[in-house]
């Protein structure tokens, strides 16, 4: 009964805060609405007993991506009007498609299709399990290369973010010696024959 | 005691939250991101809750491939819009039709 | 000495080859003089062999040789040969081809003297003896249609000779086309004989043919044919192509557009005469035909008798002697019609020697008159070329059957054999071939009495240079007029009535007309005794008589009889509208059609319809599913999100459907 007052305080926080995401004008409130609304997914998650993933959420989307968001966002000096034309107008029939989505998704649900009636009664886990220690036995034998390769994705995401986003510094100073071979003295110097000027 | 169709339900309501926001804010490449993330939100709660309610540790082996890979995603997306920004001075997409047929 | 034998007939066939590759490809290094050298030799050779292997077949009683020398392909049960058949059929042809063409080649260093051409020239006529040699010498129809097909080429190349005069190529085109059409038959034929007999060695399909003799095919529905008469007269059209008989003799006044030595060597002495030769070779199926022998025997009348009356009204000499030409081959071809094989290839072979001496004789005169050939600008030229008029003289009289020279036995000989004949059509041909020895003497003394006698009506500059010939023209035409005199008398008696072709060739015993004929031979003397109580020597004598009075003695009067015949003489001068009408009906119908086809078929169709058609669909289906790729974001991002609404209604449907 405790479990699912606080899910159901997370999931109406949780929906008010996505809610928000899409609806604020100002895209750092958005972003700060993102970051709640992960934080309550995360509580969902440990009442879900994934404690890990739980704490990586918080962890390393509050605290990376999110801070990403964030910085972005402030670094563009976003001229804010013009992208919100068109609100109000789209609102009926984004709502529509999200209502009919969301009747056909709960028409699946609660269908006998996944058989989902009988798993309420789930037994927890006992207080000695480690949902780390699980995750990690799993990932670092059956997932070892999926492992390997996520960790080479993430890589690539790095360097492709920096190339993507470093200039070429504008000021840098070189010398072409091959150039100052070839130069001559009448590309450089010119004789002109002139009038003396005179006080 | 919490159970799988009301969590079920509440990731398909996440879902459709942000598929309305895709349709709403059509214009702000960020707040696009941010609806990809939280569709990507819902999607790893469903892995979740079939993890915890099937006694499957799988499941969030998945999730924490889906973290990872939108991490890199969401990074790079930005790294993209900045580059966007700085050539354009602008996020607006109605500006970015070049791949017009 | 079969061994021996193989290499000689290799020999033959293959040294003219040697000869033509190195006048041709090497003519630039070995020059002119080393051109005709080599041609000569080779020819030379070939000839020499020739009359060795002719001895050898003919006097000494040698073994017939009958083999392949070389497989080509085998496919399936059937096989395609390189082989000769040297018998005395193709003996006499060989040694008639290759002499023929020896003198030729002679005769041909005076003529082409200042040719720009003149190694290419070898090269043609040693490559053209080549093909002919292994036309009558092979032993199946393969090598007989790639002897056909190469002299054919030759003959094209030969008549277009100089390549620049317009005329020439035109001459040169129409030859092959019209041979193109006599082709096709003769291809069909040789289809059916490989389709019926599944082999092409003429052995075994003579040895085939009585066994097939009652096999009836049908083309069309509801008519049943005769295989044989089918397979002979498809061979048949094929002569008819060759041989220049009615309708396809189109393309031989034309083709004196070549230089005078191809006017004798192929398109009088020997080419043409593949047609009779074939026909002749293939006896054993003609034989049971008597369909196909009438067919013969009808288009080889009207060959003669129509050519004949074209020759009287042409003024080009070269002409007269092509019309000539025609007529005589349409004798022989009578002959093959009423079975009488062996008198075709004698006339064949007279023929060949007083064609060639005549058009050599004409040669030496264009030659004199610097390649002048209308017969109205010559004239009295016996005081200045007595050697050449004593020749063409000679040739004369043997090719209208004075008695005693050889057109005279050998063109008896077939009337005779066509007077006896029963087969349907041969009254006919009787007459016509009859009329046409008077028309044969008038034309060919108009062209004597023209050319040699007469007023001088050439001009002044030409006249003061009027000499003999030299001796490369004159040497040959001497030795061509001894043959033309006397071979008549000296072979007539083996050849028709002695069983000189032996197995060679076949005549069924109720069409033997010759053996009839031979009944009452009794020696040359008697033959010419017997001939002067038959009509065709008189009208030889008094189409000589008419030729003097019109030519020499009144020479006004065909002036005036061209006159009041005005519409006879119009349709001679037009040729019977022969060429007119092909040329409106066949080529321009073909262009007609090649145009239609463009037009609609090319650029309508396919490029219109079909290529640029298909690029303008996928341009304007494009330009319709272009406004679809908006270049927006979102529009990208609705179809998907929509799509997915989609599935999952589906999705739905099919769980509260199924479940």
């Amino acid at each position: 009964m405790f479990e699912q007052i606080i899910f159901y305080i997370f999931a109406g926080l949780l929906i008010l805060s996505a809610s928000m995401v899409i609806t604020v004008r100002n895209p750092v409130m958005a972003a700060l609405f993102l970051v709640l609304s992960f934080f309550s997914s995360a509580a969902i998650w440990l009442l879900l007993e994934a404690e890990f993933l739980a704490i990586a959420l918080v962890l390393v989307y509050v605290g990376a991506v999110m801070v990403l968001f964030l910085f972005v966002i402030m670094m563009l000096d976003v001229n804010l009007a013009p992208l919100r034309e068109g609100f109000a107008r789209h609102l009926p029939f984004g709502l529509a498609v999200a209502v009919l989505m969301m009747i056909a998704m709960g028409l699946v649900v609660n269908s006998s299709y996944f058989r989902s009636e009988g798993m309420a009664a789930q037994v927890s886990f006992g207080p000695g399990y480690s949902n780390t220690t699980e995750l990690g036995q799993v990932l670092y034998t059956d997932y070892l290369y999926p492992f390997e390769i996520a960790g080479a994705i993430l890589l690539v995401a790095i360097i492709a973010a920096i190339s993507l986003t470093t200039r070429k510094p504008r000021s840098t100073k070189t010398q072409q010696p091959g150039l100052q071979v070839q130069v001559r003295k009448k590309d450089r110097l010119r004789i002109i024959k002139m009038d003396a000027e005179k006080q | 005691m919490i159970v799988l169709s009301d969590v079920l339900i509440l990731a398909a309501i996440l879902f459709s939250i942000s598929v309305a926001g895709i349709f709403i804010n059509r214009k702000n490449v960020i707040i696009l991101l941010m609806c990809i993330e939280l569709m990507l939100l819902s999607v790893n709660m469903n892995f979740i809750a079939f993890s915890h309610f099937l006694h499957d540790i799988n499941g969030q082996i998945f999730v924490f491939f889906i973290l990872t890979v939108a991490a890199a995603e969401s990074a790079i997306g930005l790294a993209i819009l900045v580059v966007l920004f700085r050539n354009r001075q602008t996020i607006n997409v109605d500006d970015l039709d070049s791949m017009k047929g | 000495m079969m061994e021996n034998m193989e290499n000689v007939y290799l020999w033959i066939v293959l040294s003219p080859l040697a000869g033509s590759i190195i006048a041709g490809l090497f003519g630039k290094v070995i020059g002119r003089r080393g051109a005709h050298w080599v041609a000569i030799i080779g020819v030379g050779i070939s000839c020499i062999l020739s009359l060795l292997a002719y001895k050898y077949i003919v006097f000494d009683g040698g073994d017939i040789y009958n083999a392949a020398v070389y497989t080509w392909v085998v496919s399936g049960n059937v096989s395609f040969e390189i082989g000769f058949l040297i018998d005395k059929l193709s003996v006499t042809m060989m040694a008639v081809v290759s002499f023929v063409s020896w003198m030729i080649h002679i005769y041909t260093i005076g003529y082409m003297h200042d040719d720009p051409g003149y190694q290419r020239f070898f090269s043609y006529i040693s490559l053209f003896t080549f093909s002919m040699l292994m036309l009558v010498m092979s032993n199946n129809f393969l090598q007989l249609f790639f002897g056909w097909e190469a002299v054919g080429l030759v003959s094209y190349l030969l008549i277009g000779f100089w390549f620049k005069r317009e005329s020439a190529i035109f001459a040169s085109l129409k030859a092959f086309l019209v041979n193109r059409v006599g082709d096709f038959g003769f291809l069909l034929g040789i289809a059916a004989v490989l389709m019926y007999f599944n082999t092409l060695d003429y052995a075994t399909v003579f040895s085939q043919a009585p066994e097939l003799a009652g096999t009836t095919i049908t083309i069309f529905e509801g008519h049943a044919w005769s295989l044989m008469t089918v397979i002979c007269i498809c061979l048949f059209i094929g002569a008819m192509g060759k041989s220049a008989q009615v309708p396809l003799h189109v393309w031989l006044p034309d083709s004196m557009e070549g230089p005078t030595p191809i006017s004798a060597l192929i398109h009088a002495a020997t080419m043409v005469t593949a047609g009779i030769f074939m026909v002749a070779r293939m006896s054993p199926l003609y034989e049971f035909s008597e369909t196909a022998l009438s067919f013969i025997l009808i288009i080889g009348a009207v060959t003669a008798f129509s050519m004949g009356l074209l020759g009287l009204v042409q003024n080009d000499i070269k002409r007269v002697i092509a019309y000539s030409t025609l007529s005589q081959l349409g004798y022989m071809t009578v002959a093959l019609g009423a079975s009488a094989y062996a008198a075709a290839i004698f006339h064949l072979v007279t023929h060949a020697f007083f064609k060639a001496l005549l058009f050599l004789a004409a040669g030496s005169v264009i030659i004199v008159l610097h390649h002048e050939q209308d017969m109205r600008k010559m004239g009295g030229l016996y005081k200045y070329m007595p050697i050449t008029w004593l020749t063409c003289l000679i040739g004369s009289l043997a090719s209208i059957g004075f008695p005693g020279t050889s057109g005279f036995f050998s063109k008896d000989a077939i009337i005779e054999a066509v007077h006896t004949s029963t087969l349907p059509g041969a009254e006919f041909a009787y007459y016509a071939v009859l009329s046409c020895v008077l028309i044969t003497a008038l034309y060919s003394f108009r062209l004597f009495f023209l050319t040699f006698h007469g007023e001088e009506r050439m001009d002044k500059e030409t006249w003061q240079h009027l000499h003999e010939a030299p001796a490369v023209v004159t040497v040959p035409l001497s030795v061509l007029a001894i043959p033309s005199l006397i071979i008549g008398a000296w072979l007539i008696g083996p050849m028709l009535f002695q069983g000189y072709f032996g197995d060679a060739i076949y005549v069924a015993d109720k069409h033997d007309v010759l053996a009839e004929v031979g009944q009452d031979y009794h020696g040359i003397l008697g033959f010419t005794a017997h001939a002067f109580k038959h009509p065709p020597v008189y009208l030889a004598f008094a189409g000589v008589f008419l030729a003097w009075l019109f030519y020499i003695r009144f020479p006004q009067l065909p002036g005036r009889i061209a006159n009041a015949l005005k519409p006879l003489y119009q349709m001679l001068v037009h040729k019977y509208g022969c060429d007119a009408f092909n040329q409106v009906v066949f080529a321009g119908g073909t262009r007609g059609i090649g145009r239609i086809l463009w037009q609609i078929g090319d650029v309508r169709v396919i490029d219109g319809l079909i290529v640029n058609g298909s690029a303008l669909t996928v341009r304007w289906f494009s330009g319709v599913v272009r406004q679809v790729q908006s270049g927006y974001l979102y529009h990208y991002a609705f179809t998907m999100i929509i799509g997915l609404l989609i599935l999952l209604a589906v999705f739905v449907h099919k769980i509260f459907q199924g479940g």
